[in-house]
């Protein structure tokens, strides 16, 4: 159902982004801060403002790399760890947290974040935890020691391995029981999500982010190819393979969800028909997941009574909502995941496999935030000419990991959301903004059209030009609209805190302190623009006089 | 059958009632010994949890398909090695990733001080040997170091490539 949001806002704000940023990379020949003084020199802002956005990610980035960590070194078990529950102080039964919830959730929230109820708990540092993000941390500073020479060559292994991996999941996920039902979810649209804004919001904020525009990244790297390069023609070919590999991940993903949901399904359905017998003492076999129904009406005409003391037990097993569990968060990878996985057989393999691929997307996706702060400070002279390139990233991973330490207290996952979703999406949303409306209209379209004519021979059609002036900015404009409204709307800002007596995540309102760190997070990047033009202003009324 | 210490149970002292549909059955133990009575459920209870291992046996079933009412079976712990498996899997891989940060830095600071080594032996050599020099930077100096930043082109930085 998200494929058609998904697919739209590719055409109209994905490609177009994508082709901009490609061409002024190329055209200015310089990274970010450098690309954007060329264009005015009051906007040079909007590359410290990346490079802000920048710090902020790989601060809480790692953290998922630390869990990825700590499950792919827990797959080496038999049985996994978190596929029964642990057993309660006098052996009779499960613990009683893991009785309300699934194992999966419980080993989530309990033995591997050990979560508190509510943010204003913080708890201690879970050592485990902290073991972890030293161990991600210092494999990041592995790959990034020798510049990004290095990590040139790591990148081609971070990069093609999860493609293998997702094949052999393909294989293994489309011959599960019930992958069916996964895929042809995914694929019928659902008109009521359609007509709901939120859809393609999320839509809008995963193509903004799997590309990766904003960042001065892609700013970067183009401005090391060749003047005559033809980025039309890239930014096509990126974004579509981008957008076919996001595909087939989701239709890996889903394929292993619609077995999940199948399995729980027939769990749930099986439950029932054992206490319908027990009770009522019927002939095994007579009951099945067929004339379930039937049965059951039959049952309640001839007892109404005792069906009726049964009836609060009693579930009603529905496929559409086992497939309708919306999972929050970081924590959908983790626990949807592992819960389809302890059902296969051969579970350690599969578990190593997909915790090994996750490592791989996040360490890559580590190196390129990390080559985005340091390489501003490896080119300002003050720093490179003082310290060797190996101690300044030193310095960085270390500050990082003492920082990402908050992440791993018993509060840290509420932290981790906070920084999830405020620290990136507004500020970048913004700096795109800036960055279409710089360039189409302070820098001026058709000196921009010259510009491309120049470097690849032909100047960009009415498509590109209409989506670059009129489209995009747009649509960022309304997104803005949106996301402003959906706060004032509901006054303030609230979080899914686990609770863990009744072993499911509840809604809680954010503490005045939380609310001063978001604002913070989102004012100090989006601050950077205006900041810099005025300092640039006020530095040209000082040079005249 | 279960033995007990007081007398020995057989067959006919196990007397059904109660049979359904269902494969369930209500039972009770007789003492034979005393006249017809039957033994007190505590005890049938405790016996019966001693020796579910070989009712699930003899049944071929196993504690999910045979279930005894009031009777909850007792949860075998899993088995916990004495050392966690992931912490051993945890000091191998850090093991190997500081041993390769260990080995890219020091083969840094080598290659660094084969270069300071290299530069010392050319400036010595050049006092000896007559070089060409060209606006009084010797030439051999301008290839090994990666450039000089002339000063007049040098103030306009933004022409330069940041990278």
């Amino acid at each position: 159902g998200f494929l058609i949001p998904y697919l739209i806002m590719l055409i109209a704000e994905g490609m177009p982004l994508l082709y901009l940023e490609l061409a002024v990379g190329q055209r200015m020949r310089q990274g970010s801060i450098g690309a954007w003084k060329i264009i005015s020199p009051y906007l040079c802002g909007v590359g410290v403002a990346s490079v802000v956005v920048s710090f902020f990610l790989s601060m809480y980035y790692n953290v998922i790399n630390a869990w990825a960590f700590w499950y792919l070194f827990h797959s080496f078990q038999d049985p996994l760890p978190w596929a029964t529950c642990p057993l309660n102080s006098n052996r009779t039964g499960y613990e009683e947290e893991c009785e309300k919830t699934s194992s999966t959730q419980y080993f989530w929230y309990r033995q591997t974040l050990n979560i508190s109820p509510s943010l204003e708990a913080s708890g201690s540092v879970q050592w485990e935890q902290a073991l972890c993000l030293t161990l991600a941390w210092l494999v990041v500073y592995l790959c990034i020691l020798r510049g990004t020479a290095s990590t040139g060559k790591v990148v081609y292994v971070t990069a093609s391995l999860p493609y293998c991996v997702l094949i052999i999941y393909l294989i293994r996920g489309l011959t599960l029981h019930g992958a069916v039902n996964g895929l042809v979810y995914m694929f019928t649209p659902k008109l009521e999500q359609l007509s709901n804004p939120k859809t393609w919001i999320s839509a809008a904020t995963q193509i903004f982010f799997s590309l990766g525009l904003g960042f001065g990244s892609l700013i970067a790297f183009a401005s090391y190819n060749e003047p005559s390069n033809n980025c039309q023609r890239h930014a096509i070919i990126v974004s579509l393979i981008n957008s076919t590999t996001s595909i087939f991940a989701s239709i890996v993903t889903f394929s292993i969800y619609g077995f999940k949901a199948t399995f729980n399904y027939e769990s749930c359905i099986n439950k029932v028909i054992l206490l319908l017998l027990n009770a009522f003492d019927l002939e095994e076999g007579s009951l099945t997941a067929d004339n379930l129904s039937e049965m059951k009406d039959y049952l309640m005409a001839t007892y109404p009574q005792e069906y009726a003391q049964l009836a609060p037990q009693i579930k009603n097993c529905s496929l559409e909502a086992e497939l309708d569990t919306a999972v929050q968060g970081t924590g959908l990878a983790f626990i949807v995941y592992s819960e389809a996985i302890k059902n296969m057989e051969v579970p350690q393999l599969y578990s190593v496999l997909y915790f090994f691929m996750l490592l791989m997307l996040g360490i890559g996706s580590m190196l390129g935030n990390t080559a985005a702060i340091l390489t501003p400070l490896s080119d300002s002279r003050v720093i490179a000419s003082r310290f060797p390139k190996e101690v300044i990233s030193g310095v960085v991973c270390f500050m990082n990991c003492i920082i990402g330490l908050i992440f791993t207290t018993e509060a840290g996952n509420y932290w981790f959301d906070i920084f999830n979703d405020y620290a990136a999406t507004l500020s970048l949303l913004l700096i795109v903004l800036v960055e279409t409306i710089a360039v189409c209209y302070i820098y001026g379209i058709r000196r921009f059209e010259k510009d491309l004519y120049t470097m690849i021979g032909h100047k960009p059609n009415w498509y590109w030009k209409i989506m670059w002036a009129f489209v995009s900015p747009l649509l960022i404009i309304s997104l803005f609209i949106f996301y402003l409204t959906d706060y004032i709307l509901t006054g303030t800002l609230q979080y899914q805190a686990w609770d863990a007596t009744q072993g499911q995540l509840v809604t809680k309102d954010y503490p005045g302190y939380a609310l001063a760190v978001i604002g913070l997070l989102v004012a100090s990047s989006t601050m950077c623009i205006p900041l810099g033009a005025l300092v640039t202003f006020v530095r040209k009324r000082l040079k005249r006089e | 059958m279960m033995i007990f210490v007081l007398f020995v149970c057989r067959i006919s002292n196990v007397l059904l009632c109660n049979v359904t549909d269902r494969v369930s059955f209500w039972f009770v133990v007789t003492d034979s010994s005393k006249n017809v009575t039957t033994v007190p459920g505590s005890e049938v209870e405790a016996a019966i949890r001693m020796n579910r291992n070989r009712i699930n046996n003899a049944f071929l079933l196993s504690d999910k398909t045979l279930q005894f009412l009031k009777i909850t079976s007792t949860l075998s712990p899993p088995v916990e090695p004495s050392t966690p498996v992931w912490l051993i899997v945890f000091g191998v891989v850090l093991c190997l990733i500081v041993a390769g940060i260990v080995f890219l830095i020091v083969s840094g600071i080598q290659k660094h001080k084969k270069k300071n080594k290299e530069s010392t032996e050319r400036e010595n050599l050049e006092e000896k040997v007559e070089v060409t020099l060209e606006n009084g930077i010797p030439c051999e100096a301008l290839d090994i170091k990666a450039g000089h930043i002339n000063g007049v082109f040098a103030a306009d930085d933004d022409r330069f490539t940041s990278l």
